[in-house]
């Protein structure tokens, strides 16, 4: 295994957002209301990193707040309105990959890949932002609508950590946004950019994982396949890396042309046009 | 969906095939690996150390609350605070409660005879189902307005992940996971919720073991039963100084004596049933965080006390209309109540309880928190009018008209910590495993635990008095 830098990931330049931004005032918390949205957006991250509380934030629902890993088991849904679009909120079990076969993973795993959220806000404890890059990595492979929540900025900084969020961004190629979700904290900033990915405005060019050697060859030839045979398909490399490893979930998809599916519906229904099912 | 393979989809998993046979097994390390570095490449770009970090509070902290010595007696010991708190906090509240709510079933008595009600009507409505709501409310709320608020503190602060780490060997010791620690502090709020939290374990083998067990953790709706018996039983055998901290002493060992259950029959399962290796799993110690006083009051009082108290509630009306009917119709010159505790009354008495205690568990399995309102107005039901608005004519009942001993007490507290999940909670393992199976043993294993252990009890206390 190489230890080489990842290949450049310089790209277009994101719009830095900047802490400070006055509240939007056109942010309407709706609650468990989730009717007619026009975004749908995922919620996903380590155990214990404040997805909840983000949510809470955002929906104005009061979904239990616990301090341990593995609380939210199940998903939690609600809804918010933002500048004259609804958006539904949906809140992932946390985990600390998605490569097991765990429920908790199938089910944040199954809903980002099938579910096929316009953002998903991926929340990470800035204290441990490396261990927490992991699963931010693996997102990245599945979906390019994704926003990084650097959250728990001010434990952060009472621990002796600077994090520069702007060279973060620029590495992952997604927006990033420094927050404390507890105090609500950078959230009008958070907002912003899901509504600009889950909208198209701000484009995204995700990091993508660096594999070398054989396995990289492999991984690219099975992609190109997939891609030659599914064109649009975001995820093609992921879905190629599943193979590989023989996941029999994505086999099977892939089987019953759930993936054709998956194509065709993006192409009938640009994302942001879509209504409630 | 379609089944038939589509022909671009049989393709691409041809190619899979041939390029994953070419891989070997090691592709998969290769990937986790390029993630691991890329991760730690880009982290080492973006954050500074800006103080060279020496050992933190909360580390120090850390190292004595999971510390091999002092972790488990801390953890115990902070058991027994909050379980004295709860009793200490909760005896005024109750008494007054119930002296207001006996005083409305006494009025609305003379009201209703005042304006020639019949005595059926009266007795079903006021004797029946408003007593059944009273004891409820007056038995149930002041604990849990003080345990709830308590407990979400413990668990904001992040403590339950160090109660889990503690307990972590016993439960690999055992073939169970560590992670079962965790589900088992949710049982402490709900059973149903304990058994829901058991999806946060990856095998299915211990996940099953976490489901089937978690009902040996006393839930909320069993606290009262326990803090009660613990009142009016345990403490009265010490002198007055000294009877609340045995009240609470009494309850930490019924959760201790639980745990020791939860270890016996993991180890049993997983040796027969379900057998198989602890798997290992990381467990991240989250930093303690200062709970969030607003959101502590709303988890605590409206997520869980009102939502535990509008359940027993919803239970408790229907309980107590039923068991006036029981003890109000005669057939054959006794009482259906009677029929029915006189024929369990044997059973009863052998594992140190009694007929009516039988039936009450039988009334009470759509809810635990009915038992106690349950087997008093059974026992005083049948026209003896008197209220029990005190702890000592709680006592004068129970002791002097009814014959409990101490045993009983010790044998209603194992019986009622060990006995079948309530129904919520049994409708919750089916969901969770699919199985009935699954669902039937989850039901009967605890119920057939606590006739076995109070069995022995009970024998073994009768042989050496």
């Amino acid at each position: 295994m190489t230890t080489k830098r990842p290949r450049s990931i310089r790209r277009r330049p994101l719009p830095v957002v900047e802490p400070g931004v006055p509240a939007p005032a056109s942010l309407r918390r709706l609650g468990i209301d989730t009717t007619d949205w026009d975004y749908l957006v995922a919620l996903a991250g380590n155990p214990n990193t404040g997805k909840s509380t983000v949510f809470n934030a955002l929906t104005g629902l009061k979904q239990h707040v616990g301090n341990w890993p593995g609380k939210t088991v199940a998903r939690a849904e609600g809804g918010f309105e933002y500048q004259a679009s609804k958006y539904k909120l949906v809140d992932l079990p946390g985990t600390y990959s998605l490569l097991s076969a765990s429920t908790d993973e199938e089910i944040a795993r199954d809903f980002i890949l099938f579910g096929r959220p316009d953002c998903t806000i991926i929340v990470v404890d800035a204290t441990v932002l490396e261990r927490n890059l992991n699963l931010t990595l693996q997102i990245l492979e599945i979906t390019d609508r994704a926003v990084l929540c650097l959250n728990l900025m001010d434990e952060a900084r009472r621990r002796g950590f600077k994090i520069n969020h702007k060279r973060l961004q620029r590495d992952l190629g997604i927006p990033v946004v420094p927050t404390v979700a507890r105090t609500a904290h950078g959230m009008p900033e958070l907002i912003e950019a899901v509504a600009g990915v889950a909208g198209s405005a701000i484009e995204t060019q995700p990091l993508r994982i660096s594999a070398s050697g054989q396995a990289a060859r492999a991984l690219e030839e099975l992609a190109a396949a997939i891609e030659a045979a599914y064109p649009g398909l975001p995820n093609a490399r992921w879905v190629a890396m599943r193979l590989l490893e023989g996941d029999k979930r994505v086999e099977r998809a892939v089987a019953s042309g759930e993936f054709i599916e998956f194509v065709e519906a993006r192409e009938r229904q640009p994302a942001g046009t879509r209504a409630a099912e | 969906m379609a089944t038939a393979t589509s022909p671009a989809g049989g393709q691409i998993l041809e190619s899979a095939e041939r390029l994953r046979r070419g891989l070997g097994i090691s592709f998969r390390d290769q990937i986790v690996e390029a993630i691991y570095e890329d991760a730690r490449a880009i982290a080492t770009g973006a954050v500074r150390q800006a103080r060279p970090a020496g050992p933190t509070w909360d580390a120090k902290l850390d190292r004595i609350l999971t510390s091999r010595i002092w972790g488990i007696p801390i953890m115990l010991l902070g058991l027994a605070v909050v379980f004295w708190l709860t009793i200490v906090g909760a005896n005024y509240p109750s008494q007054a409660i119930a002296l207001v709510l006996f005083r409305i079933e006494g009025a609305a008595v003379a009201l209703f005879d005042a304006i020639g009600a019949p005595w059926w009507l009266t007795g079903f409505l006021w004797h029946g189902v408003y007593r059944g709501l009273a004891w409820v409310i007056s038995v149930m709320l002041p604990p849990m307005a003080i345990f709830f608020p308590l407990f979400t503190i413990l668990e904001n602060l992040g403590y339950l992940p160090r109660a889990a780490f503690n307990m972590d060997w016993l439960f690999k010791r055992v073939g169970a996971h560590g992670k079962q620690a965790l589900t088992m502090s949710m049982g402490l709020g709900c059973n149903a919720a304990g058994v829901i939290a058991c999806r946060v374990i990856d095998s299915p083998r211990e996940r099953l073991i976490a489901v089937l067990t978690n009902n040996f953790v006393p839930c909320n709706g069993r606290f009262p039963t326990l803090i009660l018996l613990g009142i009016v039983f345990i403490a009265a055998a010490f002198p007055p100084s000294l009877a609340t901290f045995a009240a609470a002493g009494s309850v930490v060992a019924v959760v201790v004596v639980g745990v020791l259950i939860t270890l016996v029959v993991s180890w049993i399962l997983s040796r027969t049933a379900l057998k198989g290796e602890a798997s290992s799993f990381t467990l991240e110690l989250p930093p303690y965080r200062r709970p969030n006083i607003g959101q502590i009051l709303y988890t605590s009082l409206i997520d869980r006390t009102l939502f535990v108290l509008y359940r027993a509630v919803i239970m408790a009306a229907p309980a107590g209309g039923v068991i006036w009917l029981l003890s109000n119709v005669v057939v054959g010159g006794e009482s259906l109540a009677g029929w029915v505790s006189g024929f369990l009354d044997p059973l009863g008495r052998s594992i140190g309880l009694d007929g009516v205690i039988l039936l009450a568990y039988i009334i009470a399995i759509p809810a635990n928190e009915i038992v106690v309102p349950t087997i008093l107005m059974t026992y005083t039901g049948a026209g003896m009018m008197i209220e029990i608005d005190s702890l000592a004519e709680l006592r004068a009942l129970l002791v002097g008209e009814q014959g409990w001993t101490l045993l009983t007490a010790v044998c209603l507290m194992l019986f009622s910590l060990l006995h079948n999940p309530c129904s919520t909670t049994i409708w919750t393992i089916y969901k969770e495993t699919g199985s009935a199976k699954w669902t039937t043993i989850g039901a009967l294993m605890p119920l057939a635990t606590a006739f076995i252990v109070c069995f022995a009890v009970a024998q073994g206390v009768r042989l050496l008095l």
